[in-house]
């Protein structure tokens, strides 16, 4: 039985951009939970992704430092060329080990850490993508009790990855455009 | 699933393939750690516990062993496999000229700086395979001041340091290092800089000739020399508060007066205890100079 919820972590890929804008103004103060974004992006010297997204949300939106220590109301976007890893105590490690999926950051990475901290008070969101990356991570999401949500496979820019997903493991939440709503519904659940 | 909004809420009639490899439990992981102590001196507990968790779970499904026991015994009882494990849980990923910017700062501000001294020291903390040592060596050849300079490489792991005495790196690298270099304010040809050996590029001996070698742990071994110039890039990242706090100490022990520090684009200084003794350089990148 997934939630309430602490951390939400986000996969995105190629076309995952506007769902997570799409997201965010979803995000109220009055929502305490931590979000972290991990993106296949390919330069860090862009800060435009970060303010673009500030744009969006009540949040305070940063790229990760080494150490953070994940905080309420806050969006945490993974650096280029790094996994992010989560720690018992709560705080963001990063990591330049080999690419996992072809990929660094990897969306597996994370989702695996998150939910070896965070079991049941996780919810992993994998969006649109031309890789497989994220799958592993969902099912060690859900094998540790975290809520699974994946983009519609039909209304996802690039359906492959959300693809996987719901191929090979059972999703709770299938997230289209115009249900959003529903996903927030789930972040408002009380604090036992 | 009784407070959960369940309308809407979805399941596919997916199997749920069970993952059968073994996965270590935390407390697993600390008597590992403690048994690298105890009979290897290794010490890692002070590691950011996340990613060596992860790898270490990584070489146990890799090298296909059944119970927790086989693997607690093997990696107590043979060297040789204590060793195989150094060189896979470290992380000895690394590139030639990473993060242009910083290498162009390099050559333009801090390389001048130390063009006045009669010999300089350079101490690359955690080198790995040495992509970083070679690409300072073609920064210091490139400013003329490769003569009079010595280039310390120091790791954790023994079979890594062969590597970077080999001066030997993969071939399908070097279109990206190339590009890199360029980015980074380099004038000249970089193949000029190796011979291709089939899928290996051979660095000039020349660049190698200043690079002394040696296996440094940054959790228990000291200071060995004073530096004008100490790059410790992505390693500390892996070390929790404690650990990074004691490396710091180290550098700083390591660094001549108004000597310089640099580390990896997402580490700092900032919140450790030497952090009142440096000054970052003027522009956004993780140089910081010893000013008292």
């Amino acid at each position: 039985m997934a939630g309430p919820f602490d951390i939400v972590v986000i996969g995105g890929s190629a076309g995952s951009l506007s769902m997570v804008l799409q997201i965010l103004p979803y995000l109220k103060m009055d929502i305490p939970i931590a979000v972290v974004v991990v993106f296949h992006r390919k330069s860090s010297e862009d800060t435009t992704l970060i303010e673009l997204l500030s744009h969006r949300t009540e949040f305070e939106v940063k790229e990760v430092d080494e150490k953070d220590l994940i905080r309420p109301n806050v969006v945490y976007v993974a650096p280029a060329d790094y996994h992010v890893l989560i720690e018992k105590d709560h705080t963001l490690s990063l990591d330049v080990s080999e690419k996992v999926n072809f990929c660094r950051p990897s969306i597996d990475v994370t989702f695996e850490s998150a939910a070896d901290v965070y079991g049941k008070s996780l919810m992993c969101i994998l969006l649109s993508g031309a890789n497989a990356d994220g799958v592993q991570g969902l099912k060690a999401a859900r094998d540790k009790g975290g809520f699974v949500v994946v983009q519609d496979p039909a209304s996802a820019e690039v359906s492959y990855m959300p693809q996987q997903a719901t191929e090979q493991l059972p999703v709770d939440l299938l997230l289209h455009d115009d249900n959003i709503d529903v996903l927030i519904d789930c972040l408002r659940l009380p604090k036992r | 699933m009784s407070y959960l909004p369940c309308y809407n809420v979805i399941y596919h009639n997916a199997d749920m393939n069970q993952e059968t490899s073994l996965d270590l439990s935390d407390n697993e992981i600390e008597i590992v750690l403690h048994d690298l102590v105890e009979v290897h001196g290794y010490d890692f507990v002070n590691y950011s516990r996340a990613s060596l968790k992860r790898r270490i779970n990584r070489l146990v499904a890799n090298d296909k062993f059944l119970s927790f026991a086989e693997f607690r015994y093997r990696l107590r009882s043979d060297d040789v496999y204590f060793k195989h494990f150094v060189e896979e849980i470290t992380v000895n990923v690394t590139e030639m000229f990473r993060d242009t910017q910083f290498y162009r700062t390099l050559r333009e501000e801090i390389l001048p700086v130390l063009a006045t001294s009669p010999l300089i020291r350079i101490w690359h903390a955690g080198c790995s395979t040495g992509e970083e040592v070679y690409s300072m060596a073609i920064l210091l050849q490139e400013a003329r001041l490769l003569q009079k300079s010595l280039l310390y490489a120091t790791d954790i792991n023994p079979a890594v340091l062969e590597k970077v005495r080999a001066g030997v790196f993969p071939m399908n690298q070097m279109k990206q290092y190339s590009e890199n270099y360029i980015l980074s304010g380099g004038k000249n040809d970089f193949s000029s800089y190796y011979t291709a050996q089939y899928n290996a590029a051979k660095f000039d001996e020349q660049l190698g000739k200043k690079i002394i070698l040696a296996n440094h742990n940054l959790v228990s071994d000291s200071s060995f020399n004073e530096f004008q110039l100490i790059l410790c890039r992505n390693v500390m990242i892996y070390f929790d508060k404690e650990l990074q706090e004691r490396a710091l100490k180290l550098f700083d022990d390591s660094l001549e007066p108004l000597g310089f520090l640099a580390l990896g684009s997402k580490e700092t200084l900032k919140f450790s205890s030497i952090s009142h003794k440096y000054r970052q350089v003027a522009n956004k990148e993780k140089i910081w100079r010893k000013i008292r």
